[in-house]
């Protein structure tokens, strides 16, 4: 039992403590640590604050200022706009967060067969992923989005990740490449082992880090295209979206817009911080990953 | 040449292949429009005769034929530059839509890209110039923190203060309809003045990316023996800067260029949406929403064709500069 424990506690030592320690280290990525904990726990624990009903109606509270009742003020609807931004988190990173698994899932798959089978199996990954890279993807996307109209959280994944795994496909293909000249890749050909084990346990190891990196900037281009999309009014209509949010805010905009409903940017300010922090903790997971970069 | 022929195969290629895809999202997909405009016709009152015949004189395509026949009709009319009649414009041809909105997205796009490319190289160098100094952490932070700012949201906040509160730039359009189009000043400065909040938000998003780029390609080529070489020498500062390290750090931004020209198109649909900015992406958009499929086809077409033409832009332009890959390829 002893045993057990002391194994169990030297692994969550790591893989959380040492990287953590290592990541608030640097000012940003403690910034960047902190914005997102902040968000993630807004989208799983942020609904037990949540005083109003984020859908009821109320014409005779519409457009109010920021007060003790409501933190952030009502929109044109007298909604409550804390209570929609903290419900409207959870789709918002629920489906960025598949999606962003999805796409990485997808590269990773074609990059790391199409980089070491090589041959004629690569140069049709090759040309596959490149005719992807030039077709335009959020118009795409707004096509597609337009004709399925889904309202499934996974399909909707799905559609944001249809173009997006191509960039990064190529870039793993790029990396696999290199690793597949190395010695010990070399070595494990010459002892006969089998592709299978040599890309699960040689290749994708070592190209891990930069996966996991990459899968934080495909959460943040799945976090853009997804908003983007209910801001323009084209997936299915629902209230709680930061997106659907921001599409009021620029269908009426000049109307009653004065300096007192500056709250109804908040989720607009929420995507802003959201995507810095994303950004600033990746670079300092780089940094876990690659002791050379670390300073200090 | 060959490798020019080459690329230009790759190109045809790809753009055939949108094409191909757009036929088959419009006609044979579940749900697709073309079904969905013949319901809403028959629902309105017409026969399932008359509903076909209305559709297909808006596509311009037979639909009593079969699924191939229709599809080597929809290519020839694409090769002849015949992208159907729009739905809701009732009787315009969607090319003569498309062309009156191409040049706007390509003026803001043309301009906002050169401007962030050129700004974005001149202080990449700077920075790497004077890096782990002061001005370098104030750059750097500075393109990290707008390179991850999405541009619609920035848009959307510059429309908030600069046009709604503050009403220094007007709320929306391209140009003052008043102004009697032409080379004058008025006219102009006029389309400029609408121009500047969408020209700014996709400048301030995008420059940060160049800067960090260029830093980086900078500060690598500072490590090259050439440089020390060049050094030795004696050669001036200024000479080592433009014709050695700048000239080597652009070449690999280059091919990033092309990528971030279709990065911009999909953000010109957002951006030309908050400011009601009559380009492409407005279209498209409008066209989705409006259920136009004929025009909705017709901009993504188009958005493609833009992409694969800069892209090989691009390309030319980096095989120009760097000789290596003339032979490579």
């Amino acid at each position: 039992m002893v045993q057990v424990k002391e194994v169990l506690i030297r692994a969550l030592r790591k893989s959380v403590y040492d990287p953590l320690k290592i990541i608030l280290r640097s000012k940003r990525g403690a910034v960047g640590f902190a914005i997102v904990l902040f968000f993630a726990l807004m989208a799983t624990v942020g609904s037990l604050i949540v005083r109003y009903d984020p859908s009821t109606v109320n014409l005779s509270e519409a457009l109010q200022p920021p007060s003790l009742k409501h933190p952030l003020g009502t929109d044109w609807f007298g909604r409550d706009i804390l209570a929609m931004l903290i419900i409207g988190s959870q789709d918002v990173l629920f489906v960025s967060f598949v999606a962003a698994l999805i796409t990485t899932s997808v590269a990773t798959f074609m990059g790391i067969i199409s980089g070491y089978m090589g041959g004629k199996a690569d140069s049709i990954l090759v040309g596959v992923t490149d005719i992807v890279l030039t077709i335009p993807g959020f118009p795409l996307l707004i096509v597609i989005a337009s004709i399925l109209r889904t309202s499934n959280p996974v399909l909707l994944a799905a559609i944001l990740s249809i173009t997006a795994w191509a960039p990064l496909s190529r870039a793993i293909r790029a990396q696999t490449l290199t690793l597949r000249e190395r010695g010990f890749i070399e070595m494990a050909k010459c002892l006969g082992m089998p592709s299978i084990h040599i890309i699960t346990n040689e290749i994708l190891p070592n190209i891990m880090p930069y996966i996991i990196i990459n899968g934080i900037f495909a959460f943040t281009g799945a976090i853009y295209a997804q908003v983007g999309l209910f801001m323009l009014g084209l997936a299915p209509y629902k209230s709680q979206n930061w997106g659907v949010m921001l599409n009021l805010s620029v269908n009426y905009a000049g109307a009653v817009f004065s300096i007192k409903q500056a709250s109804l940017l908040a989720p607009a300010i929420c995507i802003i911080l959201l995507q810095i922090g994303l950004v600033f903790l990746s670079g300092s997971l780089e940094e876990v990953f690659n002791p050379r970069l670390r300073s200090g | 040449m060959r490798w020019i022929v080459k690329r230009v195969i790759t190109i045809l290629t790809t753009f055939y292949i949108a094409i191909t895809l757009t036929f088959f999202l419009i006609r044979l997909m579940p749900g697709n429009p073309i079904d969905v405009m013949i319901n809403q016709y028959m629902q309105q009152g017409m026969s399932m005769e008359q509903a076909r015949m209305m559709v297909s004189s808006l596509y311009q395509i037979d639909f009593s034929k079969p699924a191939w026949e229709q599809y080597i009709e929809y290519l020839q009319l694409i090769f002849r530059g015949n992208l159907g009649i729009s739905y809701t414009y009732t009787g315009v041809p969607v090319i003569r839509i498309i062309s009156y909105a191409l040049p706007w997205t390509v003026f803001l796009l043309s301009i906002s890209i050169s401007l962030s490319f050129m700004l974005g190289i001149v202080l990449g160098m700077f920075a790497a110039y004077r890096r782990n100094k002061k001005s370098d952490h104030a750059i750097t932070l500075f393109s990290t923190i707008t390179n991850a700012i999405p541009n619609y949201v920035l848009a959307l906040i510059f429309l908030f203060f600069f046009a709604c509160i503050w009403k220094i730039f007007p709320i929306r359009g391209t140009r003052d309809p008043r102004i009697p189009p032409g080379f004058t000043l008025e006219f102009i400065s006029n389309i400029f003045y609408h121009a500047t909040l969408p020209i700014l938000s996709f400048f301030i998003t995008t420059v940060g990316s160049w800067i960090l780029q260029m830093r980086g390609a900078t500060i690598s080529v500072l490590g090259e023996d050439y440089i020390r070489v060049a050094e030795a020498r004696g050669l001036r500062g200024r000479r080592i800067m433009f014709s050695y390290v700048g000239r080597n750090a652009i070449i690999p931004l280059f091919t990033r260029l092309a990528i971030a020209i279709g990065y911009m198109f999909s953000g010109s649909v957002l951006i030309e949406n908050i400011f009601t900015y009559a380009g492409i992406g407005y279209y498209l958009t409008y066209s989705v929403t409006a259920r136009d499929y004929p025009l909705m086809q017709g901009c993504f077409l188009i958005t493609t064709l833009a992409i694969i033409l800069s892209n090989f832009i691009a390309d030319l332009l980096y095989g120009f500069l760097d000789p290596r890959v003339r032979i490579e390829r």
